[in-house]
This record gives structure tokens, C-alpha cells and sequence, in this order.
């Protein structure tokens, strides 16, 4: 179970303090699927950094499993079993897919494994498993790539950040096949996903919303949804009622 | 030969054992062994300076290695070796120089190569430079390399200088004849105090002639490096360089790409790049689980590979 407690982050920005996230209180409890959504800017991709151990909170404490992680670094929060899946996946020059997968997986996996994963999320394994991670693929190959280190990472908790953003010519069902088929592979594993498409949202056991830092609404799918989808004005935010 | 030229020949030729083919092994300025084929000769030039490698024409799929390696403190030496490669063949040919420096004196090797492709000859260029030993000496090398491409000629050249080599400076220089192509790739990590300076210079004289050079480098600690890369397109041609360079600590990284149009169908472009490791990189790699020293490792290794 992952725990956040009264956190608070914010950054300089000329010469005063902008706060980003206020007091967030959340309970990620184990097997439970969770979409993050709300208007952009509203501090969720910092929410999901905090988690991740990238940003720290300037208040507050994060438990995982029991144990405070808040002052633990990425690579020890990454051991205990969080994963993270970059908006804007990175790019290395010379660091082929092979390679990512190989040190995401954490251990000496075949090359037959490795395409595995990456056929998971629709890559044609034997086109990219030598290809380096750089500027030669185009957003949507990295953010596949992105998502099958994740699965190959195979952690107790793995949060993603806009996953479906640029995933243009995949098939909406492929990546919604793809986090349910992690969650039930992993036996009490949790998965949060930041996401504004209604399909995404449609999925979870639980729905969180944030806006302007705070936690707006929290509930069942069938609850918060119906809301969401009303209010799209008042929410400054997009939600995509078709799947692409 | 004792452990420590074992370990020299395994740094630079990747030699467990000795080679297959046509092979000269130089130890400590003087010749350890040497074969030829029916193919390839190799004969030592009569004032001792260097050899010769004579590769007959349409000599197919075979390999010559001349390795030296330095073991004893002091000795410095230049050697010039001449590799002719007949029409039509097409041959790997494996290069390289380790010392192992304990002492307390220079140890210098000057390796002057000159390479002459006849017409439509390829050859796969492999060098690597190491050093190693506790002492104090420096372990300085500076290789030069010539080619002279004929026409509708290849090469291939790669070379790798990753550890241990105090003091280098590299030099190569390209003649084109029409239709030849030069592809260079080029590794250098230099650490400590360290001092590289590598220098190309193509001449693109041939119609339909083209190169490719290519150099990633990694400066960390002291140390100081130094990239010179001059393409001059004097028929109808392409040529391209690219220097990409990652800088650490305190290091110093100086590229200086130049290219020259002599002919109105001559396209030239190059590309130079320096820049630290990338935050994020650390970061990605962090959240695999990898300590943020494995990172940077891993991120050099990849870019070096």
C-alpha cells in the first residue's frame, strides 16, 4: 500500500513560492487500479515525481508497504518496488532497446524475452530490439518502449504518466489490454495512471481528481465519472469521449 | 611472451591465442612472430623501420593483425608499416598498441600506417590503443594514418582509445580517387590529466566520392581533448563529420568541424555537439533501480559502444 500524507511541494518562481501540490492525503491500497485525472497544471505529474522520489515534498511523508520512503532516494524506492513511467520518455544516444529492457528487467533476460515485452505493447520485436533509444524513434515508439520497461520492472506499484500521449497508431485496446493484463499478473500489484481519456478512466476501481494541488473528488468510477464528464467546462479539462 | 603482453595483445586485438591469417606481432621493438598466406605477405622494410603488407588482388575473407605492445619502461620507438591491398580484395585488418608502463620513464610508440586501396579494394580498418602500469612514465602514442582510396574503393576505419593513454595525438589523413568512400568512427575516453588531440583531414577528390567521419568522446576528471576535422570537396562528392562529445568534472573539450567547397557540386555537412550527461538519463535510469554511479556508467559505456 503506497500512502501519501499532508504533502505539500512548491518551487521558486520569481523571487516568491509557487505551490504545486497542498496537502495531499491519498491511500493507494494493494490490487487497486487508480486514474489520476484533472486540468492540466494541476499537479499530477508532480504528485507522480513525488512518488517516484524525482521531487521532494517540502512537507509531508510518503509510506510505502509501512515503511516511510520520504527521505529515500529514486534508486531505493525503485528497489523497494515503485516504478515510473516518464511523460516525455528519455533519450540515450548508444543505449539500445535491448539494453533498457535488459536493466529494467534487472536481470540477464534472453533477447526472446526482451521482444516479449516490447511485443506486448504492439512493437515488432525483431525491428527494435537493437535500435538505440534516440532521436530516431518517434514519440510514440518511446513512450511502447517506455511502458514495456515498466512491464518488464514488473514492481508492486507502477505509476504512469499519460501513457496513451502519442500513442497514435497503436490500438486503444492494446493499451488498455496491456494494464489490465499487469494487474492481474501481479498478485496485490498497484497501478496509478494519470490519464484524461474517458476509456482509461472507465477502468479503474478508483477514480482521483486534482486540481490546483489540491484533491478535489475521490471515489468508485461510477461516483466520480458521470461528474467529470458533465462538468467538462467548469474543469478547465479534456476528456476524450472517443478512444483513438 | 609473459602475462602482462598477453594482456596487452587481449586489450587491443581481442588475441586469446595467436591469430589465424597473416599476423606480425611487435614486442618491445622487435618482431615476436610472424605468418603469411598464399595471399599476404609481410616483409620487413630493409632499414628496419617497419614492414610491408602486400595483399595480392582479389584476396577475399582474410585478416591480417599487427599488434605491438610495450612492456618495458623507457622504449620509444616509430614505426612505419605500409599495407598495399591489390584490386578487389577485401580484407579485415586488425591494428593496435598496448603498453604496460611500470617504470618510471616515457614510453612512446609513433605507429605511421599507410594504407593504398587499388581500384575497387574494401578494407575493414580495426585499431585500439591502450595502456596500463602503475609507474609513473608516460604512456604516450601517436598514430598517424594515410589512405590512399583508388577508385571505387572502401574503407572502413575504427578506432578506439578508451583507457590508459596519457598523452595522443592522432592524425589521419584521405586521399579520394571517383567512387571511393571512407567511413571513420572514432571512441576516445581520456581521464586523469589526459591529453587527445585527433585530427582527420579528407580530400574528396574523385566524382561520386564520399566520407563519413564520425568521433563520440568522453573527457572526464583533468583531462583535456581536442578534435580537428577538415573535409575539402573538390569534385562532386558528399562528406559528412560529426563530433559528439560528453563532458565531465573538470574536463576540456574543443571541436573545431571545418569543411571546404572547391566544386559546385560538392555537399558537406558537419555536426558538432557537447553537452554534460542529461539529468534525466540519471533519472530514467535511477528509476530502473540502478545507483545514479551505475547510471553514469552505463550511460558512457552505451554512448562509447
Amino acid at each position: 500500500m503506497l500512502e501519501l500524507q499532508n504533502i505539500s511541494f512548491q518551487v521558486e518562481e520569481e523571487n516568491s513560492q509557487k505551490e504545486i501540490l497542498r496537502n495531499v492525503n491519498l491511500k493507494i491500497e494493494d490490487d487497486q487500479f487508480i486514474a489520476l485525472t484533472g486540468p492540466n497544471g494541476g499537479g499530477k505529474s508532480t504528485l507522480a515525481r513525488v512518488i517516484a522520489g524525482i521531487e521532494k515534498p517540502v512537507e509531508g511523508r510518503i509510506l510505502f508497504d509501512g515503511v516511510d520512503v520520504t527521505d529515500k532516494s529514486i534508486t531505493e524506492r525503485a528497489n523497494m518496488g515503485i516504478s515510473y513511467a516518464f511523460q516525455q520518455p528519455v533519450r540515450f544516444k548508444g543505449v539500445t532497446v535491448l539494453d533498457l529492457i535488459r536493466l529494467a528487467a534487472g536481470e540477464k533476460i534472453s533477447t526472446a524475452g526482451a521482444c516479449d515485452y516490447l511485443s506486448e505493447v504492439g512493437l515488432c520485436a525483431r525491428d527494435y530490439i537493437n535500435r538505440e533509444v534516440n532521436a530516431s524513434l518517434s514519440g510514440g515508439e518511446l513512450k511502447r518502449i517506455e511502458i514495456a520497461t515498466i512491464i518488464a520492472r514488473g514492481t508492486k506499484m507502477s505509476v504512469f504518466d499519460e501513457p496513451e500521449a502519442g500513442i497514435d497508431l497503436w490500438s486503444f485496446n492494446n493499451l488498455i489490454k496491456v494494464f489490465e493484463k499487469m494487474h492481474e499478473r501481479i498478485a496485490g500489484a498497484s497501478i496509478l495512471i494519470i490519464s484524461h481519456q474517458e476509456r482509461i478512466l472507465n477502468i479503474a476501481d478508483r477514480i482521483i481528481v486534482i486540481a490546483d494541488g489540491r484533491v478535489t473528488a475521490e471515489g468508485k468510477k461510477e461516483d466520480i465519472l458521470p461528474g467529470l464528464l458533465n462538468d467538462e467546462s467548469d474543469m478547465n479539462c479534456r476528456f476524450y469521449k472517443e478512444g483513438y | 611472451m609473459d602475462a602482462i603482453e598477453q594482456t596487452l595483445l587481449e586489450q587491443i586485438a581481442g588475441l586469446h591465442e595467436i591469430p589465424t591469417g597473416a599476423y606480425n606481432i611487435r614486442a618491445n621493438g622487435q618482431t615476436e612472430s610472424r605468418n603469411t598466406t598464399a595471399n599476404i605477405d609481410i616483409i620487413s622494410k630493409p632499414d628496419g623501420t617497419g614492414i610491408d603488407i602486400r595483399i595480392k588482388p582479389g584476396t577475399k575473407h582474410e585478416s591480417v593483425h599487427i599488434p605491438v605492445i610495450l612492456s618495458q619502461t623507457g622504449l620509444q620507438e616509430v614505426v612505419y608499416n605500409d599495407f598495399y591491398v591489390g584490386e578487389g580484395a577485401d580484407v579485415v585488418i586488425v591494428a593496435g598498441c598496448g603498453i604496460h608502463n611500470s617504470g618510471c620513464d616515457t614510453s612512446k610508440h609513433d605507429g605511421i600506417h599507410r594504407f593504398f586501396l587499388e581500384k575497387g579494394a574494401r578494407v575493414r580498418y580495426v585499431e585500439k590503443h591502450y595502456g596500463e602500469g602503475d609507474g609513473n612514465g608516460k604512456r604516450i602514442m601517436n598514430p598517424k594514418t594515410v589512405v590512399e582510396l583508388g577508385q571505387d574503393a572502401y574503407m572502413e576505419m575504427d578506432s578506439v582509445q578508451i583507457k590508459g593513454v596519457d598523452s595522443t595525438i592522432r592524425t589521419t589523413e584521405a586521399v579520394l580517387a571517383d567512387g571511393a568512400r571512407f567511413v571513420v568512427t572514432e571512441k576516445l575516453m581520456t581521464h586523469g590529466s589526459q591529453d587527445a588531440k585527433s585530427e582527420f583531414v579528407v580530400d574528396l577528390d574523385g566524382k561520386g566520392s564520399s566520407a563519413n567521419v564520425v568521433s563520440r568522446s568522453v573527457a572526464r576528471e583533468d583531462s583535456r581533448q581536442l578534435f580537428v576535422s577538415k573535409i575539402h570537396g573538390n569534385n562532386k562528392c558528399s562528406g559528412h563529420s560529426e563530433c559528439d562529445s560528453i563532458i565531465m568534472d573538470d574536463a576540456k573539450i574543443s571541436a573545431v568541424p571545418e569543411i571546404t567547397a572547391n566544386h559546385p557540386d560538392a555537399a558537406l555537412i558537419h555536426e558538432a555537439a557537447i553537452g554534460k550527461i542529461a539529468g534525466e538519463q540519471i533519472t530514467k535510469l535511477m528509476t530502473l533501480g540502478l545507483t545514479e554511479q551505475e547510471a553514469e556508467e552505463q550511460i558512457v559505456n552505451g554512448f562509447l559502444k
